[in-house]
């Protein structure tokens, strides 16, 4: 696995069931220390572009790189490369009761470390170090299903800290939050930016992308990618945006209320 | 405009507001259980595994005690244990005494009037009450009432993820505790999202809503909550492989005994062989 990109993808298109399509003819290069903001309105295909770069699904067409080497259901079935892989590559679910699966906040932090066979105690020190990171020490014992939409979105990020990937996959990762979360979020974002690690972050909201993208990529409601450049060329472009639904006009002007 | 009709409205089906109901019960008894199991009491305090083999060991000494007042004797220190742990009394009385009819009902009431033995009461209709049957009945609510309080009590004081994980003790595979783990988990998540369908049913619900109309909308949002539960799945199964996982699991197994537990869990080894050789 050697290689000056992190993820070379060339023209695939993906189709759930083989019939409806998710992404069409897509081309993109995704280079270390990156901050890769992909742009869409929902249902563009992002969600299902962030599960191929993680080898959860593979392409109905075209071929996916990954640090050089063909990401391939093949490739995967082989315990060297996914492990490997699954050490260096990381996805943050949109949705975060699907990524929270355990029992309990410590056991979810610890499972992809302890599944990638690092020894315990070295488990055990990464735990305390991601949950003092996004200060959820106190959550430890607590099970998912009882904490709130911020605390969730904390500990599905531990969970990927305490395995400290190299390329961080984050689908929509301020959906739901509030505007303290999602600010929060945003310097959690930067710090991994300031770090070194690349980043890829599917996402509509442009606020977000406008603060961590170092370039973005725009998808269209026909699943197809449109424009990437770097953040300036992409969001001053009103027509582009507006186009991929990404910006809106209003056409009634607001009205005081008697 | 007012709100209020002059017009009554037809008497509606009490399926979706029964639905509901069980619904928040279970949701709200699930949040009391975890908010007693997080309090400061002797129970709480003490390693999950010794409270399993503590259950497992009493339990059985209640099963083979063949004596009245021994059992009595294992009531009353469940009860006792449960007032040091900071259980409400009323509570812990209620949750066990209002569940045994439906476990023993039963079998307790045939028991009292079929038994052979020495007649202790006569009954009109010819039925007798004999000395032996209420020995089988009182032996029965004893036996069945004082293992409920201590089932209880395990669960009462210790969080359910950690009862599991306190299960590889009697070595349950690791497979299967996260499975039971998950399992819990997202009954708990789609609850909710049921709870979310029945409420928005019910704000767009005006007027009389017949039986057949109230059971095709419950068939309607089963089925959607199964499709829904059929998706979490899958994606939860790539969530998994995404974090490393292949079919096999690791888990951290976080308990460390302290002395503590090491004599607690002697104690209540010597009150169970203690009740087992008084109770021969």
């Amino acid at each position: 696995m050697t290689n000056d990109l992190v993820f070379d993808i060339r023209d695939i298109s993906y189709a759930y069931d083989g019939k409806q399509a998710a992404l069409e003819n897509v081309s993109l290069t995704v280079r270390p220390g990156e901050s890769l903001v992909i742009l869409g309105a929902n249902g563009c295909g992002k969600s299902t572009l962030l599960k191929l770069l993680d080898g959860l699904y593979f392409p109905t067409s075209g071929t996916i790189q990954a640090f050089g080497d063909p990401l391939t259901e093949a490739a995967l079935r082989r315990d060297d490369f996914n492990f490997a892989f699954r050490r260096r590559v990381g996805l943050v679910f949109q949705d975060t009761d699907v990524q929270l699966f355990s029992a309990s906040v410590m056991d979810e932090v610890a499972f992809a470390p302890l599944q990638l066979g690092i020894g315990r105690e070295e488990v055990l020190l990464r735990v305390e170090q991601a949950m003092q990171a996004l200060r959820i020490e106190k959550l430890r014992d607590r099970p998912p299903h009882r904490l709130s939409g911020g605390e969730k979105r904390r500990v599905a990020l531990a969970s990927l800290l305490s395995l400290d990937p190299q390329v961080w996959l984050l689908d929509e990762p301020t959906s739901g939050l509030d505007p303290r979360s999602q600010s929060w979020l945003v310097e959690f974002i930067l710090k991994l930016r300031s770090e070194g690690r690349t980043i890829v972050t599917a996402t509509h909201d442009l606020g977000v992308a406008k603060e961590i993208a170092s370039a973005i990529s725009v998808f269209d409601e026909s699943h197809h990618l449109v424009a990437s450049g770097a953040p300036g060329e992409i969001l001053g472009d009103h027509d582009l945006l507006h186009r991929c639904n990404l910006s809106h006009f209003h056409v009634q002007e607001a009205q005081p209320v008697r | 405009m007012s709100l209020a009709s002059s017009k009554a409205l037809p008497k509606r089906s009490h399926v979706l507001e029964d639905t509901l109901h069980g619904i928040s019960e279970t949701l709200e008894r699930g949040l009391f259980a975890e908010e007693i199991s997080l309090r400061r009491g002797l129970l709480q305090g003490l390693d999950a595994r010794v409270k399993v083999l503590a259950t497992l060991a009493l339990l059985v000494g209640v099963s083979l005690s063949r004596n009245l007042w021994v059992i009595l004797g294992l009531y009353t220190l469940a009860f006792g244990l449960a007032l040091a742990s900071a259980i409400p009394a009323d509570f812990f009385i209620r949750r066990v005494w209002l569940a045994l009819p439906f476990f023993t009902g039963a079998l307790i009431l045939p028991a009292l009037f079929i038994t052979p033995g020495p007649v202790l009461l006569h009954l009109p209709l010819g039925l007798v009450i004999t000395q032996t049957g209420l020995n089988s009945a009182l032996f029965l609510l004893l036996r069945v009432s004082t293992s409920l309080s201590l089932a209880l009590l395990l669960i009462l004081t210790t969080p359910w993820n950690t009862i599991l994980s306190a299960l590889g003790v009697l070595r349950v595979p690791d497979v299967f505790i996260l499975i039971l783990g998950m399992t819990y988990r997202y009954i708990f998540l789609l609850l909710h999202t049921a709870n979310d369908m029945f409420l928005s049913r019910k704000s767009r619900s005006v007027g009389a809503l017949s039986n057949a109309n109230a059971r095709r909308i419950l068939a309607s949002i089963s089925a959607t909550l199964l499709g829904k539960s059929l998706n979490l799945s899958s994606e939860v199964y790539l969530a998994m492989q995404s974090r490393g996982f292949r079919n096999t699991i690791v888990t951290l197994k976080p308990f460390r005994m302290q002395r503590r537990d090491w004599l607690w869990l002697f104690i209540f080894l010597a009150v169970t062989g203690l009740a087992i050789f008084l109770g021969r």
